[in-house]
């Protein structure tokens, strides 16, 4: 073993307590850095697992992201149009199944066409709001969570009867509904249709239970009054985190409106970022706090062995020797304080993983946690790294005694 | 060994430790002189002692020669090498390889055994291999009389013991010179007696320089030389 390495350590060992409290001080910022890491970050992956689950990750409507030019504008350099009458135009996307095909052939998922319509449930003399969805169940089942996401019946339900509906939960409770009953709905274009329900479902995200509806596409196309009509293209591709690189390339190719997952709760994972930046900052804070702990005792140590240092520098010692010595005892607290601070952070996060709450925005029934060997990197990481750094001050310190003042003084 | 065989082989070497013309004068409101104008040489085989009143610049001079501290004027040379100039770390290295020193409060690391405190020098320079380092610590520990005492600790040993864990601490290294500041200022008559008779058996059989910085002047007369210095300037 080096020196250096042999008298930082008999230090430490010589000072059992506060040694023990500077690594306990350590433990216990990267176990509560671990655990915070595990929490926030478990929640955020689990609240976007969801939200990933029950909705395709991308969405090509049957807008424009920017309005038509008219053709004066592109024959002439013109400034100001007056008077100008929006021409009406069918809505739907054009050549849906050509579309489709085209985007299949290079596209790393699947793809599933769908009828969107604004309409009212009408159910015991109540109006309630509904988002319908017409789709196709046997393609749904590749873009979607739909069908394991089921209470009460199934997907392949909505062929067993007329106009068969599911209902999110959240509708279903809402209008006091259940399977096996018949609602009323009436579409935006002025269409009504008896539907039976025939299956409830629970996608986890209340937003999304409370107000949605399912059907087929012909009876979204009923209820639009165009027959024909698809308005919507569902996509899930292989890697989630790609669909904002997939959405942009579908869009350039087609012209039509393409929202990636992540686009369309940018609001959402904005917040996140902001999240994760006050958890890292509180957590820096916590690690640096600890790290006045390991200041103090390395200063202790150096201010108690001032004479030792005058002698070692006596002897020969080089001013950098003495100073890695006691850089040295620094990392030592701060590494044993990180090592032991992983058990406690795991513990920690086991604990506060078994506890259970219920929210009202998830489907969750446990704490969410991540399990992450970043989070104990990053903690191990500031932990040395300001143990380090509360432990160079008096190491410099230490290492700029004049021997012949403390022998001096002495004798 | 005769006075005249060390004159001899004196002559051959040259001075292992000269100071020219040293001064030191520590800074302040009222500067303080602690020693001017000095001229010493020690040759190899030689037992110089430094002698004076309190006060007088005898440790300071010993800091001087033994490279702690940095003349303000005039030039200190080790092996003919002038030192002043140097920067810490080739001084370090030079102490390291070079030196021994003897204080007169023992100075040894408490938390380690006398053999480890005796190793210390010789893992700082790394000429030795470990084994050969604790074969040469034991050596000098039995050479003093201390073999029984390799495994304690300071605290467990008497003032005479620790200051010979100290003596076989500076010789760790073998060192052309050994400097002593009151070495047996602290012990008891016996054990000042078994110190001297140690530094002197080092200038007899080893033909180590010896430098002792002392006010007792029974010691000083066992010495080949003595210098005594009265308010910083060696007094004829």
């Amino acid at each position: 073993m080096s020196y250096v390495l042999d008298i930082a350590l008999t230090h430490l060992r010589s000072r059992v307590r506060q040694t023990v409290v500077g690594v306990m001080g350590v433990a216990t910022g990267v176990g509560f850095s671990i655990m915070m890491a595990a929490l926030m970050e478990g929640s955020q992956a689990d609240f976007i697992r969801q939200l990933v689950d029950s909705l395709p990750h991308i969405s090509v409507s049957d807008e424009t992201r920017n309005p038509p030019r008219q053709p004066a504008e592109t024959r002439y350099d013109v400034v100001q149009i007056d008077g100008l009458r929006t021409p009406v135009v069918r809505p739907g996307i054009k050549n849906p199944m050509a579309i489709m095909a085209s985007i299949e052939s290079w596209i790393p998922g699947a793809i599933a066409p769908s009828v969107q319509a604004k309409a009212v449930i009408r159910y015991a003399g109540r109006d309630t709001a509904t988002s319908f969805t017409g789709l196709d169940p046997k393609r749904e089942q590749k873009v979607s969570k739909l069908s394991t996401q089921m209470r009460q019946g199934s997907l392949d339900a909505l062929y067993k009867a007329t106009n068969a509906l599911i209902l999110g939960d959240g509708l279903a409770k809402k209008i006091g509904a259940r399977v096996g009953n018949t609602v009323t709905i009436v579409s935006g274009a002025g269409r009504t249709l008896d539907c039976t329900i025939v299956g409830i479902a629970h996608t986890g995200v209340a937003q999304i239970d409370d107000a949605s509806s399912y059907g087929l596409i012909k009876t979204g196309q009923i209820l639009a009054s165009q027959i024909g009509l698809v308005n919507e293209l569902r996509i899930r591709v292989a890697d989630a985190l790609q669909a904002r690189a997939v959405a942009t390339r579908i869009e350039a190719e087609t012209g039509y409106k393409s929202v990636s997952w992540q686009e369309a709760h940018e609001d959402l994972l904005s917040a996140f970022e902001v999240r994760n930046i006050i958890m890292y900052t509180v957590v820096g804070a916590i690690l640096l706090v600890a790290s006045f702990g390991t200041f103090n005792i390395v200063s202790t140590i150096t201010h108690e062995k001032a004479r030792d240092i005058a002698i070692m520098k006596s002897l020969g010692f080089r001013a950098k020797s003495v100073r890695r010595i006691f850089v040295i005892e620094a990392a030592a607290i701060g590494l044993v304080g990180a090592l032991i601070g992983w058990a406690l952070g795991y513990a920690l996060t086991r604990a506060m993983g078994s506890i259970e709450i219920k929210s009202p925005f998830m489907d969750t029934s446990t704490i969410p946690v991540l399990y992450s060997p970043l989070h104990y990197a990053l903690a191990t990481i500031v932990a040395l790294a300001s143990s380090l750094f509360a432990g160079y001050f008096p190491a410099r310190k230490a290492a700029a005694v004049e021997p012949v003042d403390i022998i001096r003084g002495a004798s | 060994m005769s006075a005249e065989t060390r004159e001899t082989e004196r002559g051959e070497r040259g001075p292992l430790i000269e100071a020219r013309k040293a001064t030191r004068i520590i800074a302040g409101d009222v500067p303080a002189t602690l020693v001017a104008d000095i001229d010493v040489s020690v040759s190899p085989g030689e037992f110089v002692a430094i002698i004076g009143p309190s006060g007088s610049g005898k440790s300071s001079l010993l800091y001087l020669l033994g490279l702690l501290d940095r003349p303000t004027s005039g030039e200190v040379f080790l092996d003919g090498a002038a030192t002043s100039a140097l920067d810490d770390d080739t001084r370090a290295d030079m102490r390291l390889a070079s030196l021994g020193f003897v204080f007169q409060f023992h100075f040894l690391l408490p938390e380690f055994s006398a053999r480890e405190n005796v190793m210390l020098p010789m893992r700082a320079l790394r000429r030795l291999s470990e084994k050969a380092q604790v074969a040469r610590a034991d050596m000098l520990l039995e050479q003093l009389g201390l073999n029984e005492h390799a495994h304690k600790r300071p605290d467990q040993m008497s003032g005479g013991q620790r200051q010979r864990v100290a003596i076989a601490r500076a010789l760790a290294n073998d060192p052309k010179v050994v400097l002593a500041d009151e070495p047996t200022g602290n012990l008891d008559t016996h054990a000042g007696e078994r110190v001297l008779e140690i530094l002197r058996e080092l200038v007899d059989t080893q033909r180590r320089a010896v430098v002792v910085v002392t006010h007792d002047l029974a010691l000083a007369a066992r010495a080949d030389r003595q210098i005594r210095i009265v308010d910083g300037k060696i007094a004829i």
